[in-house]
């Protein structure tokens, strides 16, 4: 019985060996393999940027590139990298979870975000509702995702990237509303939280629980899974709602310095990332439901599907996501004080 | 080790065997053991003895970390107990009678293993959820499964089925009807000779199969999470807790948490182990 299992583990690492020896092979000087470790909604954005920036590398250099897109929890993968996976550029959904590649692993500089115009964000998104046809239980804002009865579904923000921009958008809205009271805050995002009947672990995971499973009556999002959710299951059966005030999300990009100076990647890898603030990269950015840095280059059309909110950076809300992630998702975080056992019932 | 073993050097330890090859099988068997199992758990607890074991304690004995270890084992428990029973009349029916697609029948009792879990869990999630097949039927009398605590025990139970039916079949295919003939011509009923026949010959494979069941459905992360619900103090198992620390960059907090489940399995099937060698002396089945 266990055998079969073994076999199953056996082939498993047979095709890790081979996706290996296929990355060594690829490293002839005609022909280089980039390794781009982004985080989960991106799937659809990155399989769109690198063909265009393989295409513009082989015109102006004659060399062919690859690259491979890893996409997972924002925090799941910069685990990966910390533990070893040989990334040569880092994509991810927050800035502290690259801190904490730099940090633990020592493999790019502390000052990585210094380093690419616009805190190292080539793109921001921000965070969003969506709500089944018809809105039918009107919501609008922050505060009708803390009403009694109503039913919300967003990530766990322990294992999720998005989850933490979701968690510290409905804190920055109290927080503004109430000019700056943080006891407010906490009891508006505890209510909030009481009203989730599942934490999954991934945004991919709770889009799936929301739009698939029929559970929730709205879902917390990022701006682009929002879109592509409307795509994906119809816009005849969802709807976007957009909150007045919501948080600027800037997922940043860096290079990682040991593994480009060891593969001997860093010229290409560090063109692949400046390509990203480039005029054809930032419409392409437009295109797949992420604000651009440079909206001056992005098709109008997709531009006027942005609605405008009020934003507010983690720097103004939080002093930065060292602090904020200290303050709300560490070990006893104000995260973890929602849950007691025998507080309010959870489950509804 | 391997030239004393060509001499037929049996060590003073091991009792005399007439079967020569001592040395070398069980040099090899403990050399494999320490590389695929022990060095792995001995990282583990390495790993988690940067804390050491007031820290350890302390991480064990949080409420949440209590209320994930709780839903874990009982859960595991529970599901372990109905593959247990339903496991045995499986395995019976697929051993003594004749219909047609039985051999489809058997080969479908080895698809939880066969199956990644994530699907499985997927599979269930969709099927429970209360706009799914299953969950749809008891949606109206207001009973959720998917995301519930009962969401847990259905995955559970669906991992574990197999290990219960697999162990208990060969000892039935084995199992003399000339025993139950005998019994009954004895003038024994049939509820008799089942219950003081047949199921005492069965014990220590049930004992088994539920041990196994037990010990995989405690580690289940895969299918579980998808159906679980995920949240602190009711549907939060001790695995998905794990990894959250993992996340966290807490490798010794993880690692601590891993531990102590790692220390409770140990105990539980130890314990089990007991009972079947108790249950050997008493019934005198090997």
């Amino acid at each position: 019985m266990s055998n079969r299992r073994t076999f199953l583990t056996a082939l498993a690492s047979a095709a890790g060996m081979a996706s290996i020896s296929a990355v060594v092979r690829a490293q002839s000087p005609r022909e280089v393999v980039l390794t781009n470790v982004s985080y989960d909604p991106t799937r659809e954005l990155y399989r769109a940027l690198n063909d265009a920036f393989a295409k513009q590398w082989q015109a102006s250099t004659g060399q062919k590139v690859t690259i491979r897109t890893s996409h997972g929890g924002s925090g799941k993968q910069a685990r990966s990298v910390i533990d070893g996976l040989e990334a040569d550029v880092v994509t991810l959904a927050l800035a502290g979870d690259i801190d904490a590649i730099a940090r633990e692993s020592k493999r790019l500089p502390e000052n990585w975000q210094s380093r690419l115009p616009n805190n190292a964000a080539p793109y921001t998104s921000t965070i969003v509702f969506v709500v089944r046809k018809g809105n039918p239980k009107s919501i609008k804002d922050w505060p009708d995702l803390a009403k009694q009865g109503v039913s919300v579904v967003t990530p766990n923000p322990k294992t999720s990237g998005g989850a933490r921009w979701n968690y510290l958008a409905a804190w920055a809205y109290e927080l503004d509303r109430t000019k700056g009271d943080q006891v407010a805050a906490r009891k508006f995002v505890e209510a909030i939280y009481w009203n989730v009947p599942v934490l999954d672990s991934g945004a991919r995971g709770s889009t799936t629980t929301f739009a698939q499973r029929a559970v929730g009556d709205v879902l917390v999002a990022w701006e682009n899974e929002a879109f592509l959710t409307l795509q994906e299951f119809g816009a005849d059966k969802f709807e976007i709602v957009v909150p007045g005030f919501s948080i600027l999300a800037e997922p940043p990009v860096s290079l990682v310095d040991q593994v480009v100076d060891k593969r001997g990647t860093r010229k290409v890898a560090e063109a692949y990332l400046e390509f990203l603030y480039t005029p054809a990269a930032q419409k392409i950015i437009a295109k797949n439901f992420y604000r651009p840095s440079k909206p001056e280059a992005a098709d109008p059309a997709d531009l006027a599907r942005f609605p405008r909110i009020r934003l507010v950076t983690v720097d103004q809300a939080f002093g930065g996501w060292a602090k904020a992630q200290a303050e709300h998702f560490a070990e006893g975080g104000t995260f973890d004080q929602i849950y007691k056992p025998g507080g309010k019932p959870v489950t509804r | 080790m391997s030239v004393a073993a060509l001499r037929g050097w049996t060590p003073s330890i091991a009792r005399p065997s007439v079967l020569p090859g001592f040395g070398l099988t069980f040099g090899f068997a403990v050399s494999y053991l320490s590389l695929i199992v022990l060095i792995p758990l001995a990282v583990l607890v390495w790993r988690a003895s940067a804390l050491g074991i007031d820290g350890i304690w302390r991480v064990a004995t949080t409420p949440r970390v209590l209320a994930a270890l709780q839903v874990s084992f009982f859960i595991s428990a529970a599901a372990a107990t109905v593959n247990v029973v339903f496991g045995a009349i499986v395995a019976w029916v697929l051993v003594r009678y004749d219909f047609p697609g039985k051999r489809i029948f058997d080969a479908a009792v080895d698809l939880p293993f066969a199956l990644p879990t994530a699907v499985a869990g997927i599979a269930l999630a969709s099927l429970y959820a209360t706009n799914g097949w299953i969950g749809a039927l008891f949606a109206p009398w207001g009973i959720k499964i998917a995301f519930t605590p009962l969401g847990i025990f259905i995955a559970l139970v669906f991992i574990g089925l197999p290990f219960v039916v697999r162990t208990v079949q060969p000892v039935l295919q084995d199992f003399e009807r000339e025993v139950e003939e005998a019994s009954a011509t004895l003038g024994a009923g049939r509820g008799q000779t089942v219950f003081r026949v047949v199921l005492p010959a069965l014990v220590p494979a049930l004992l088994t199969g539920g041990a196994l069941a037990f010990a995989r459905a405690v580690g289940e992360y895969g299918s579980v999470i998808f159906i679980a619900g995920n949240m602190p103090f009711v549907s939060e198992i001790a695995p998905l807790l794990i990894v959250t620390r993992l996340e966290e960059f807490d490798y010794a907090g993880a690692s601590a948490i891993a531990t102590v489940m790692l220390v409770i399995s140990f105990a539980a099937l130890l314990a089990i182990n007991s009972i079947q060698a108790f249950s050997r002396r008493r019934f005198g089945h090997a």
